[in-house]
């Protein structure tokens, strides 16, 4: 028999080679391009020029010094915020209400609630612009039924993009909370239950707290996810209501300011980072204070 | 278990109404007899689905997505399967670097992945190739793959494995007859599940596409942005029944609450 650092040795690079295709697709096709990408956010861009490939930080200082960039980052900020806490607010409860159901309603409806993530979102997204336009099927019918006079503007607004984002995102929430559900013991409830808690007391006080990093990490998903949506802003607020995707999109295909751009979706990406590291950071700290 | 109360219940029936409606009004707007949205619809009527046969830029463009949907998911499978061998199984160092490099499309935004690809691959040519396109989806739908074969790696039982390699068989015989089979449900709703992903993937998309490869969610986003008109309903609705034909396949192949909740890694 060989000695064992040596077989050790084989499967370690055995193991490598199996990983080797697919490390190369993502070196070429990852890692390259965003160095690229990088790159690129500090070159020039001159209306007859074209890009020039200068060395500087001019892209992010117009973006940081802009206050019309600070409106469309806090603009999409706010955006993805309050459609994370909607999210939460109506997904947890789902989450449960689905974990309570006998199996056979269950997995019709957990087709119905997470079924849609399959679909394309811009077909979603489409179903919203014709509930929510001006003469759209939410405003018809709220004026035949006389409740309002004139139609409440939904389309291209902050609002309406919220409420197709909550759409397109809740059920990332509803798998988060039910996944963790799945793993607090049922007993803890049924003792609950036997010593009289109410069905709320028993939600808020026993279920709530043990599906809490359910709760916290499809947030996170949540809003990372919200935070650089495209489509939906796109179909929904076009150009009047701008969020950073959309700005980057413009810059790229229509201006043309690819350095902008790219300056731009650099700085999107180390917002999205800083706030997932940060936050893991706080959840870790609260949880150990709990549970440690 | 108790039951959910009469409260409950309504909470539920408002979730599902909420998560339906967009759905049943872009159906219920294609079946229109008008020349223009209306809900619900003054009589039933296929006509903006024979409509679609008059465009055929949406039909080259279907055809686009589907050739697309199988071969990056073809390719990222290829590769993903013995990555999730080697990962799901051993400990060797680099392994926790590797796997995150594999998970990473998940975390980095899309609109900066598209930037990316479309900055790459007009430096070396090959934007708007079809060859480009399925290379940046494969890069996208990997994790997806990675993620339900590793789940149905790591819980393997490897006696017979074993067995089959002290009777002589060779490392790609035991892969082949043996390890394959075990894990194929995994791969058959990684490939599946990676091939809707494609299918309607739009952010990255719309960067590296050019007119002659232009696919379908690009296609109706551009339309959209112009103009909502029952035509978009009518493909929309074509979308969400294929897309829901082959829920029906994952379901009945390896169960959409197990696709989709089972790997909780996401």
């Amino acid at each position: 028999m060989a000695p064992a650092a040596a077989v050790d040795r084989e499967a370690r690079r055995r193991a490598w080679w199996l990983c080797a295709p697919a490390l190369a697709l993502f070196l070429a096709l990852m890692v390259v391009p965003l160095v690229m990408t990088f790159v690129l956010s500090f070159h020039s861009f001159g209306f007859y020029t074209g890009i020039e490939p200068t060395f500087g930080l001019h892209n992010y200082l117009d973006v940081l010094g802009d206050s019309y960039f600070h409106e469309i980052f806090a603009r999409t900020f706010g955006i993805a915020l309050v459609t994370t806490l909607l999210c939460a607010a109506i997904g947890t409860p789902e989450a449960y209400i689905l974990y309570r159901m006998r199996s056979r309603w269950r997995s019709a409806l957990l087709l119905v609630v997470i079924g849609p993530l399959l679909i394309s979102v811009v077909v979603r997204t489409l179903g919203w612009a014709i509930l929510m336009g001006n003469r759209g099927v939410i405003n018809t019918a709220l004026m035949n039924l006389e409740l309002i006079d004139r139609p409440i503007k939904m389309m291209y607004t902050p609002g309406g993009i919220v409420i197709a984002l909550v759409h397109v995102m809740v059920p990332f929430m509803v798998i988060a909370v039910w996944a963790a559900l799945h793993r607090q013991d049922p007993a803890t409830e049924q003792a609950a239950e036997s010593l009289g808690a109410g069905p709320l007391t028993i939600f808020f006080r026993v279920v709530l707290p043990q599906a809490m990093p359910g709760v916290l990490s499809g947030s996170l998903i949540v809003f990372s996810l919200s935070a650089s949506a495209f489509a939906t802003p796109a179909i929904l607020g076009g150009r009047r209501v701008k969020v950073v995707s959309t700005t980057v999109y413009d810059e790229f295909l229509n201006t043309l300011n690819w350095p902008l751009g790219a300056a731009i979706a650099i700085l999107l990406l180390v917002a999205v980072l800083l706030v997932m590291v940060s936050y893991n950071r706080v959840v870790e700290r609260r949880f150990s204070q709990v549970f440690g | 278990m108790t039951r959910n109360g009469p409260f409950a219940l309504l909470f539920n029936a408002l979730f599902v109404l909420f998560m339906a409606a967009p759905l049943v009004v872009v159906i219920g707007v294609s079946l229109t007899p008008e020349g223009f949205l209306e809900f619900p619809p003054s009589g039933i009527s296929l006509r903006w689905f024979r409509a679609i046969l008059d465009n055929p830029d949406f039909i080259e463009a279907g055809w686009t997505s589907l050739y697309l949907g199988v071969a990056a998911a073809s390719l990222s499978t290829a590769l993903a399967v013995p990555a999730a061998l080697a990962i799901g199984r051993r400990r060797f160092p680099g392994r926790d670097l590797l796997l995150a490099t594999f998970m990473s499309p998940l975390t980095v935004p899309t609109i900066v992945l598209g930037i990316a690809f479309l900055r790459f691959l007009s430096q070396i040519g090959l934007s708007g190739t079809f060859l480009g396109l399925t290379l940046c989806h494969a890069v996208i739908i990997t994790p997806f793959i990675l993620r339900l074969v590793l789940a149905s790696v790591t819980g393997l039982d490897r006696t017979v494995e074993k067995a089959a390699e002290s009777l002589g068989a060779s490392d790609f015989t035991v892969f082949r007859r043996i390890t394959l089979p075990m894990i194929m449900p995994g791969v058959v709703g990684g490939w599946v599940l990676a091939f809707i992903t494609s299918f309607d993937e739009l952010t990255v998309t719309v960067f590296i596409v050019n007119p002659s490869t232009t696919t379908l969610p690009v296609r109706l986003f551009n339309h959209i942005t112009q103009t909502t008109d029952p035509l978009v309903a009518s493909i929309s609705t074509v979308v969400i029944l294929f897309t829901v034909g082959l829920m029906f396949v994952i379901e009945r192949l390896y169960g959409l609450d197990r696709l989709l909740v089972g790997g909780e890694a996401r």
